[in-house]
């Protein structure tokens, strides 16, 4: 009888050494991804160093913005993201469950659909022109916290529908029959069982948008957001929804392109702070869906 | 005679396509009913038509009359829910919910009943004799509060039964409901459908033609959305009138 050896032959060899070059390209491609942010923050910080303290979140910009802290714009950046968030996240969570949960398959929801999918592509200095045609000029806020806030949950809406009916549609299907066939109406089947399984995915779509809303400039530009603005006072709400406000990313280029003799520090002290809430609300989203995903074994 | 479920040239449609054909069938209470055919001839869309849930899935038209109990459920006072608490489903992939033993059971009260009038123990009694009917008192008694989705496929399955009990169901519809468990596991599901025969009008799809001669009492055999024939089981397998159930029960085809 003939025997079998299983050696390679020169071909799989060759199939080998493909398949290790595949990998290492990958994982090369991988840490690209993360050496960049590492190097970006570490030379921000490394750069604004001299300048980070507790003292320069809380004060306001000094001596023609050459001077001080970011307090001014910080509060302002929560202002409108918070309000933004407060408008589209509930906004967009109904009508995704609406289009998920409810709609059939007809013209109508077809044409959402298209409609969500396309705002969610619209460049934001066109979500601008909208906020500042709809918001500022015909609907008479004028330029305002609330106009730029309104702009801003433009533009974050179409995304949240977007993920949150992404998570409510990774509900497997069973969970939700056999709710039906024990006689649930399609608003108890939805609380009892698909927003519980949903809650995490849909929460970490929502908390991506406020580094979305936190980091743009265009749409508050020209809807609310100015160079300087004197606080009327220190607390949380030294700001009126009226008022026009002062924000991080828009402060962030004024000191850096149009205001002479800034100190080299307080451009960098600012990016790191809008970068630390950029991080902080991504870590708090994977903090939060740790907990929520610990906790469903109700 | 007592019939549970009378329908009167049932028709129905996805879209175009016509995937019931005329069905008049009449089903008896508290017997099993075998339903067999090759895949694709309507088994399950016939099933859900009995407690309306195949309206959840699209573009689907009916037409023709469907009694339970005497009562037309297309008539315009029947409430959904109410019908899909005296007519429950079990399907051929056990679909406990991914909560508790205990709240898996007691969901479909929950569902039909205001918050207020369950008592603690009350809810506890019901969950008992709901386990005990489908005899997963013993196994489970402690593990009330463990997943349901982590059990044995075998648990799920009967889990997924006890489930519709606490509504008082009339009628169990049970899709392949074997399919997915090994030789033990159906064993022990056709033991405890055969006890809780006396009780409920069951109806059993069954890819599996000794399942069905085990477990019914009477047999349909529908063929691209038709009924060809309904009888006793023991005739309809070991004397076939029409040539074409022969030619399945002998494997002819699917
Ligand atoms: N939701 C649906 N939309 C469109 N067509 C469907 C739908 N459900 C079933 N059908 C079609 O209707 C026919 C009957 O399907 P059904 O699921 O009732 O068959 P079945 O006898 O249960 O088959 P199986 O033994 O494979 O479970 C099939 O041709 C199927 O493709
Ligand atoms: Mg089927």
């Amino acid at each position: 009888m003939e025997s079998i050896t299983f050696t390679e032959t020169p071909f799989v060899r060759k199939k080998k050494r493909t398949e290790a070059l595949a990998k290492l390209i990958f994982f090369l491609m991988a840490l690209s991804m993360i050496i960049p942010l590492v190097m970006i923050i570490a030379y921000l910080v490394v750069q604004a160093w001299p300048i980070l303290s507790i003292d320069f979140l809380l004060e306001n910009p000094a001596n023609r913005m050459r001077a001080g802290g970011v307090w001014a714009p910080l509060l302002g950046t929560i202002y409108l993201v918070v309000i933004s968030l407060l408008v589209s996240a509930p906004i967009g969570v109904l009508a995704a469950v609406y289009l998920n949960e409810y709609a059939t398959d007809n013209w109508f929801t077809r044409i959402i659909n298209l409609a969500v999918v396309n705002l969610a592509g619209v460049p934001s200095i066109v979500h601008a022109l909208f906020g500042l045609g709809a918001f500022v000029l015909f609907a008479g806020i004028g330029r305002s916290i609330l106009a730029a806030s309104l702009t801003l949950a433009i533009m974050t809406l179409p995304v949240i529908i977007a993920s949150t009916k992404e998570a409510l549609a990774s509900v497997p299907m069973p969970f939700r029959t056999a709710c039906w066939n024990v006689g649930a109406t399609r608003w108890q089947t939805i609380r009892t069982i698909v927003l519980p399984n949903s809650i995490s995915g849909i929460l970490t779509g929502i908390i991506l948008q406020v580094s979305r809303a936190a980091g743009e400039t265009a749409p508050i530009m020209f809807t609310g957001a100015v160079f300087f603005k004197a606080l009327k006072d220190d607390g949380l709400f030294a700001y009126n929804l009226l008022d026009q406000c002062m924000a991080l990313s828009m402060h962030l280029f004024t000191i850096s392109t149009q205001v002479p003799d800034v100190p080299h520090a307080l451009p960098y002290g600012t990016a790191v702070v809008l970068m630390a809430i950029v991080l902080l609300t991504n870590g708090l989203s994977i903090a939060f869906r740790v907990y929520l995903r610990s906790r469903k074994r109700w | 005679m007592n019939y549970s479920i009378e329908t009167r040239h049932l028709n129905l449609w996805y879209g175009n396509f016509q995937a019931l054909i005329d069905v008049s069938v009449n089903i008896k209470d508290r017997l099993i009913t075998g339903l067999i055919g090759p895949s694709g001839c309507g088994k399950t869309t016939l099933l859900r038509t009995f407690n309306r849930i195949n309206e959840r899935y699209g573009n689907v038209t009916t037409k023709g009359e469907i009694k339970i109990f005497g009562k037309n459920i297309y008539d315009n006072d029947v409430s959904l829910p109410e019908l899909r608490k005296s007519v429950g489903m079990v399907f051929q992939r056990p679909n406990p919910l991914p909560i508790s033993v205990y709240e898996n059971i007691v969901l479909g009260m929950k569902l039909h009943q205001q918050r207020s009038s369950l008592k603690k123990s009350g809810l506890d009694e019901v969950v008992e004799q709901s386990l005990r009917e489908v005899f997963l008192w013993d196994d489970l008694k402690d593990h009330l509060k463990k997943k349901a989705t982590s059990l044995q496929l075998e648990q799920q399955q009967k889990l997924c039964i006890a489930r519709l009990l606490p509504l008082k169901p009339r009628v169990i519809l049970m899709d392949e409901p074997c399919s997915a468990l090994d030789v033990e596991g159906t064993r022990a599901v056709e033991d405890m459908m055969l006890s809780l025969r006396e009780r409920y009008t069951i109806i059993i799809v069954t890819h599996n033609m000794a399942q069905a001669r085990r477990v019914s009492d009477e047999c349909i055999f529908m063929l691209l959305g038709e009924i060809i024939e309904h009888n006793d089981t023991d005739d309809l397998f070991l004397n076939p009138r029409n040539p074409k159930t022969a030619d399945y029960i002998e494997g002819r085809y699917g």
